[in-house]
């Protein structure tokens, strides 16, 4: 397989239909640091978090109105106007979920920095949110925009940071409304026997599992509850019930972070052997920022980024020298994939890696030059093909191995799919030059010949997406 | 490897007969002619030839009992919905040949059905089919073949030119995508396997693949003969019969798979008039199913089966066996029919028999790892 190939396939989303080949394979990816754009058109017009997270506080006022009218009557609790709200407010949220898939897949299908495009994807999956819970929905996407996008060139210290101060995070893994136990908040819970309020240590955990140091690796409980501590008082402005809420008002608006003092554990911390000093906010902003630089997270960081680009069970030496990179570069995210992208080992070997559905899709809408479709279709078609966009169900995110993607049925709808691609991209599609052109130097005389032979224009656009080569990448 | 062909086209497309092309090849000098019926899915032989004198077939598959059909011999039973070919038996026109197995001892459709058509002995190792290797032993003048399938058929694929037919209305055209699908997979190792998997499933749902019906199977047979009829016509063709991987409800399945196998072959022996005392039609399936009938009325993916020769040229009448008999102790890894003769070699015998070829070199070129001794005598007529 040819270099050109490997960077448009693999690197990249692919080629779109008419688009030149990639001449220099690493200047072209490396060019694309410099193209690339943080809020490229396909975002332009989308909701902004403060109007997402304000839909998500009218509700909850409401709600918490409607129940305190329930207390005050005599008459059997009627709860049909709180659920019919919930109702609104989830399709509200819905939507701003699905017009942020529909935008996120415009710009992947347009963009000229493909491989820019796909590191954020890869981090955005590496810090997954899952939109199920009503307060995560609507947020899931703007973690992607907001803490991703603007990072993914910079330092992996300060990804780190803006992940885990979004909204769409703090929510998700529970921190909103985690209580210091000694904090005043904390104090006078407990003076009134009060059971609402108190650590949860799921964010903290899951730093340390899966965005940073990786399981199994240099922590154990005492770190967690450690960094749960000084992790307290990290929380959202303007949504939060319950004793928080009074608290974090203020000034700011509904949806940004805030960090609030009187729920925040006070108090020196240990975590991983080191001590920090109680300092309010920076305490744990400083634990981040170890935890950013460590040779663990280093490992594991790379790892993932040779898995994603040198096959399942990427190469021990490829690891190595990206981790090091990383660790001598102090996360520099562009160093780490200059490293990678002049390793020979994801140049070896043609085809490692298995789309996913979302690889899959935006690849075929790319080669085909297919017109976006509504953003609700986008949405139903990759929920469909498996992999519905910021909803893998686990902060784990979604999974990169074939074990995972490549299944009978799974396959059976990708054939589904591409047959109404096909036809939608008609009969002027030829999809014997147009496999020439995406795939230069690298097309199989299989699926060649499979596609000389289709019976039609669009029964070959279909198996080209079908084939080995469109599967792979 | 660059193969070429020409499709054939005509105008007006549409099923009606009266529109079926010319092949246009140029006179033959033998009138010797070969059909080759793949039934893709592993055909049960057990209940297609049925050794109903095994005391072992009641007990291993009490629920796929058939009542009637043509007595072969002592041992054999021809099932009841096979009528025509009953007939073609009694005027020694049909030969069955029992326990066979290609080389192939796995279970895999598609694995199978390349070893089987391209006469290797492992699949996708030879890349060329053993049909097309047979047209060219041919004198130029006979080398002429035809796929009754919209694309060519592994077996006919290789450096000797093929034509391919098929009445473009037939299958529509997701079940055609389907099946281009699984003919682009097939090397790929990974794809092909979960695509097996899927069609499979799919297949086992009732969504897809709805096998033959004897309408249908009349219409291809009676093309066929069309299409190879008279000294131009094609003297060797290859026609493709599916839905036989009858995993459930295999009673009723079987019995419609045969009827319309019954009603093709019934329809290329008339269409071929004077024509059919020197055709040769072979039936083979990929491999058998199982002894025992599964938990849902039907077999599951086994290993020997039966064969057919057909025809006009064949020394008929009687079943070929050496039969290994159908207890527990005699099974092949103790479930399947056990193989006691090789499909490659009665080929092999078959065609070389038929066509006039040296049997050494006929085995050598097209079953180029053919192990199974000595070539069959006797089963054509000379």
């Amino acid at each position: 397989m040819s270099q050109s190939s490997i960077a448009a396939n693999r690197f990249g989303y692919g080629l779109r239909r008419g688009e030149a080949g990639v001449g220099d394979a690493k200047g072209w990816l490396a060019g694309q640091y410099r193209l690339f754009q943080p809020r490229p058109a396909a975002f332009a017009n989308i909701s902004s978090r403060a109007e997402i997270a304000t839909t998500l506080a009218d509700f909850l006022e409401g709600a918490r109105a409607m129940r305190q009218e329930r207390k005050g009557s005599a008459e059997k609790a009627d709860k049909s106007d709180e659920m019919e709200a919930r109702r609104l407010a989830r399709g509200a949220e819905r939507d701003y979920y699905t017009s942020l898939v529909g935008a996120r897949f415009d710009a992947a299908v347009a963009s000229d920095t493909p491989f820019v495009e796909r590191l954020v994807h890869f981090w955005a999956n590496h810090f997954a949110v899952s939109a199920d819970k009503l307060a995560v929905v609507g947020m899931s996407g703007m973690l992607e925009v907001e803490a991703v996008r603007p990072n993914v060139l910079g330092r992996f210290s300060d990804m780190l940071l803006a992940v885990e101060q979004h909204p769409a995070m703090l929510f998700y893994l529970d921190q909103a409304q985690s209580i210091g136990p000694n904090s005043p908040v904390g104090s006078r819970i407990a003076a009134r026997g009060g059971k609402r309020g108190g650590l949860n240590e799921n964010l903290a955990r899951e730093i340390l599992e899966l965005h940073t140091l990786g399981v199994r690796s240099v922590y154990t409980q005492a770190d967690v509850t450690e960094f749960a501590r000084a992790l307290t008082g990290w929380t959202v402005s303007g949504i939060i019930r319950g004793p928080v809420a009074r608290l974090v008002g203020g000034e700011r608006r509904p949806g940004d972070f805030a960090f609030a003092n009187p729920i925040h554990e006070p108090g020196v911390r240990t975590l991983i052997g080191k001590r920090y000093a109680e300092n309010g906010e920076e305490q744990a902003r400083a634990m981040l920022n170890d935890l950013a630089r460590h040779p663990a997270t280093a490992r594991h960081i790379a790892t993932k980024l040779a898995r994603h680009f040198a096959g399942d069970d990427p190469p021990a030496a490829l690891i190595s020298r990206l981790e090091k990179r990383f660790l001598d570069s102090g996360g520099d995210l562009k160093s780490v994939y200059d490293s990678l992208v002049e390793a020979p080992e994801v140049w070896a070997k043609p085809q490692a890696k298995f789309k996913t559905p979302w690889d899959w899709l935006v690849s075929a809408h790319r080669a085909l030059n297919l017109p976006a479709l509504p953003p609700r279709q986008t949405a139903q078609l990759l929920t469909q093909l498996g992999q519905a966009v910021w909803r893998p169900g686990s902060p784990a995110g979604y999974d990169d191995l074939a074990a995972s993607w490549a299944g009978p049925d799974a396959l059976f709808r990708r054939v589904e799919v591409a047959e109404r691609l096909a036809t939608r991209a008609g009969t002027t599609t030829d999809a014997r030059t147009l496999a020439a052109q995406l795939f230069p130097g690298a097309l199989s005389e299989a699926t060649a010949t499979s596609l000389a032979r289709a019976e039609s224009p669009v029964q070959a656009t279909a198996l080209l997406l079908v084939s080995p080569e469109f599967m792979r990448r | 490897m660059i193969e070429r062909r020409h499709l054939l086209q005509f105008a007006g497309v549409g099923l009606g007969l009266s529109f079926v092309p010319s092949v246009g090849f140029a006179a033959g000098t033998s009138p010797r002619r070969l059909v080759f019926v793949i039934q893709r899915g592993a055909a049960d032989g057990l209940n297609t030839v049925i050794p109903m004198a095994d005391p072992g077939l009641a007990a291993a598959r009490a629920v796929l009992a058939v009542d009637g059909g043509q007595k072969l011999d002592g041992m054999f039973t021809l099932h009841p919905a096979m009528e025509q070919t009953g007939k073609l038996f009694e005027a020694k026109e049909a030969l069955f040949v029992h326990a066979v197995a290609s080389p192939y001892r796995d279970r895999s459709h598609f694995d199978a059905q390349n070893v089987l058509e391209s006469g290797g002995i492992s699949p996708y190792v030879l890349k060329s089919g053993w049909m097309n290797r047979l047209v060219g032993m041919l004198p130029k003048a006979d080398a002429k073949a035809l796929a009754l399938s919209p694309t060519i058929p592994m077996a006919m694929r290789g450096s000797v030119e093929v034509a391919s037919y098929a009445p473009s209305a037939l299958p529509d055209a997701s079940a055609d995508l389907i099946a281009r699908v699984g003919q682009l997979y097939t090397g790929d190792a990974q794809l092909h396997t979960l695509w097996e998997q899927a069609v499979a499933t799919r297949n086992m749902a009732g969504t897809s693949g709805d096998g033959m019906n004897a309408r249908n199977a009349a219409v291809m047979g009676e093309l066929a003969a069309k299409l190879m009829a008279g000294p131009t016509g094609a003297r060797i063709v290859m026609a493709e019969t599916t839905g036989w991987d009858t995993h459930s409800g295999q009673k009723a399945r079987l019995a419609n798979q045969l009827k319309g196998l019954d009603a093709m072959i019934a329809a290329l022996k008339t269409g071929l008039g004077a024509d059919w005392s020197n055709t040769l039609v072979i039936v083979a399936t990929e491999f058998g199913r199982t002894v025992s009938a599964n938990g849902t009325g039907g077999t599951d993916h086994g290993t020997g089966s039966v064969a057919m020769l057909l025809g006009g040229a064949v020394k008929g009448g009687r079943v070929i066996a050496d039969w290994p008999g159908l207890s527990q102790s005699a099974l092949y890894e103790g479930r399947d029919l056990k193989p006691t003769l090789g499909l490659d070699n009665l080929i092999s015998s078959a065609v070389a028999g038929h066509f006039g070829l040296d049997p050494a070199l006929a085995a050598s070129t097209l079953f180029p790892d053919l192990r199974a001794g000595r070539p069959m005598d006797g089963l054509i007529r000379t």
